[in-house]
């Protein structure tokens, strides 16, 4: 079966926003999981509560809020289109930071309670054999956390592909431009006889998510295997 | 030198330890679970920051509340073997021994790469993963990390405890290895005293949060007044001797002493290797003349020095043996009653017997020359 330019344009805008909002997530998720995770500071339970807000809030609500604050006329919008250039409603970049602040909670929580679970002595042990902070991060922490990196990576992949309210309401539904998959099939059922496309677009999705999983199966494994345990 | 003057709260429990003690040999921190020994130790490491003290090793000063220094733990060139080991799942045996490395060449060329896996016998283990060892290989790989990682100082925190009784006695010889032949000081932790008299020449003894006493393991093994830390059961006396002969045709060895020669079942060391024997008190008899006729070998004169009465059935008896000037504590269990009969009173001129068989391998252990060297 050969994809038409439409489920082409789709695809390629999902897989786009999906890959950019994981990428552009994971440097804060591992932040804000840190934070979290082994520090103390006062205001830690409202990070964690903002932090988790988009799970609650209905998504539509999220997307109208990032229109106010990076639309065009919105407070860091304005901003970021005066000093950057870059305008994000009505963009696929506004899709994948839609994407983003949706999947944030799970990227966040993944990653977490993969550093709530590294063995601290190792660290330190890391330290009495000459390595500095930095470097007991890199080689130590960051590759027992590597499967919680790769688990919260992957669902916020998934849950990116999945994105619907909030980026609708944010950068609309713009066909080439911010219609991701979800976007073009709702668009689909919108019209009369389009049901045999939108199946379509339902195998192309499925496709998808099994091959997403299957890669997060396969790269767990040859971490878990390379941490030694028992896969 | 290692000085420690370390003050630490945690909880309820506080840490006040206060001692000086060699940078050569082994110093043994020996005391109960719970006396502080794990979060001193943590504390020179630098993984822990004491409320207040001063932390010195040859003079460098690692820690001072009162010049505001702390040395960050991985600028304190002490390596730390762990009681679990703590070898990184993720690195292969090679990895984990390679991590501490500095780039340049070590400053002892006794220990190189090369040199550490020879000594560990760590060649077969190279390829492997932390998670296929067994536990005794586990800890023969984190020496050889901690070994590698340029320390000038072993810190060891219990790295037989959580071993069985078959791989502690593969790791105890390397242990000796390290004292004897690469000659770096180690602080060693431990609550097992058998370990301790093996392995040891200083012996710090920590209880609840204290030092005790700092000495050398023969001196405070003998004081009666440190019995409740030392342990009764195990009490003994602690000699050091050296081999002076080899008698094949019995199998026995005979090692002098300044009380005089210990025969002892053979133990394939060559003649002068000096030695140290743990005589138990549960097994030296007493007797009041020469005993005639007997299958006792080792008999030595000697005058009652102490006698602890504690309560209950058993007594310990402290003989002098050997010459007046240079006596021997030998420590004897006996009954109360056989006190009570034999009329033993301190002063007292006494015979002790020592079973040879009762001294098996585990009471033995070749000491390192560094003493003879000194003495």
């Amino acid at each position: 079966m050969s994809l038409t330019p439409f489920e082409l344009d789709a695809l390629e805008l999902s897989l786009r926003v999906g890959i950019a909002s994981m990428l552009f997530s994971l440097p804060f998720g591992l932040a804000a999981a840190w934070l979290l995770a082994r520090c103390r500071f006062p205001g830690k339970t409202l990070l964690d509560v903002v932090i988790h807000v988009p799970l609650v809030l209905p998504p539509v609500v999220v997307g109208y809020a990032l229109l106010s604050l990076f639309g065009r006329r919105g407070v860091v919008g304005a901003w970021l289109f005066k000093t950057l250039g870059i305008t994000l409603a009505f963009d696929w970049k506004g899709a994948a930071l839609a994407s983003a602040v949706m999947a944030f909670p799970l990227l966040v929580r993944a990653i977490r309670l993969s550093l709530e679970a590294v063995d601290r002595r190792l660290e330190a042990a890391a330290l009495t054999l000459g390595a500095g902070r930095v470097r007991v991060f890199l080689t130590v922490t960051l590759p027992l956390i590597a499967p919680g990196l790769l688990a919260g990576a992957i669902l916020a992949f998934a849950r990116s592909i999945g994105e619907f309210g909030a980026t609708i309401s944010f950068v609309s539904n713009l066909p080439g431009l911010t219609q991701t998959l979800p976007l073009a099939f709702f668009s689909l059922i919108q019209q009369p006889g389009g049901e045999a496309a939108a199946m379509r677009l339902t195998v192309i999705s499925v496709a998808l998510s099994f091959a997403a999983l299957l890669a997060s199966e396969l790269l767990s494994r040859r971490l878990a295997h390379r941490l030694g345990s028992a896969a | 030198m290692i000085e420690v003057d370390v003050q630490k709260r945690l909880g309820a429990f506080a840490l006040a330890a206060l001692f000086t003690a060699p940078s050569a040999g082994i110093t043994a921190l020996f005391g109960r679970s719970g006396a502080g020994k794990t979060t001193l130790v943590n504390a020179l490491a630098g993984l822990i920051r004491p409320d207040g003290g001063r932390i010195a090793i040859d003079e460098e000063v690692l820690f001072s509340a009162a010049e505001k220094i702390d040395r960050p733990p991985e600028r304190r060139r002490l390596g730390y073997v762990f009681q679990e080991g703590r070898l990184f799942p993720h690195y292969s045996v090679r990895g984990n021994l390679r991590y501490g490395m500095p780039r340049r060449k070590p400053r002892d060329p006794t220990l190189s790469f090369d040199a550490v896996v020879e000594l560990l016998r760590l060649e077969p283990l190279l390829q492997r993963q932390p998670y296929h060892l067994s536990g005794g290989e586990k800890q023969r790989v984190a020496i050889g990390r901690a070994l590698l990682a340029d320390a000038r100082l072993l810190l060891m925190d219990e790295p037989l405890a959580s071993l069985d009784l078959a791989h502690r006695a593969e790791i105890l010889p390397f242990i000796e290895q390290l004292r004897d032949h690469v000659r770096i000081p180690i602080v060693y932790v431990s609550h097992a005293m058998e370990e301790v008299v093996r392995l040891a020449d200083t012996l710090v003894l920590m209880s609840e949060g204290r030092v005790a006493a700092v000495g050398t393991v023969e001196d405070l093994t003998s004081r009666l007044d440190l019995r409740p830390l030392t342990g009764r059961f195990e009490a003994g006396a602690v000699i050091r001797a050296s081999v002076a002969g080899n008698d094949l045709v019995f199998g026995l060895t005979e090692l002098s002493f300044p009380g005089g020669r210990l025969r002892v079942p053979h133990l394939g060391l060559p003649l002068g290797t000096p030695v140290r024997a743990r005589i138990r008190a549960r097994d030296v008899a007493l007797a009041l003349e020469q005993p005639q006729g007997l299958s006792i070998l080792n008999v030595f004169a000697g005058r009652i020095a102490e006698i602890a009465d504690d309560p209950g059935p058993m007594v310990d008896v402290r003989l002098d043996i050997g010459k007046p000037d240079r006596p021997v504590a030998v420590w004897a269990r006996i009954t109360r009653r056989s006190t009570h009969d034999l009329r033993l009173e301190i002063g007292k001129p006494i015979y002790a017997l020592v079973k040879s068989v009762a001294l098996d391998r585990q009471s033995f252990s070749p000491y390192a020359p560094l003493r003879a060297i000194e003495e």
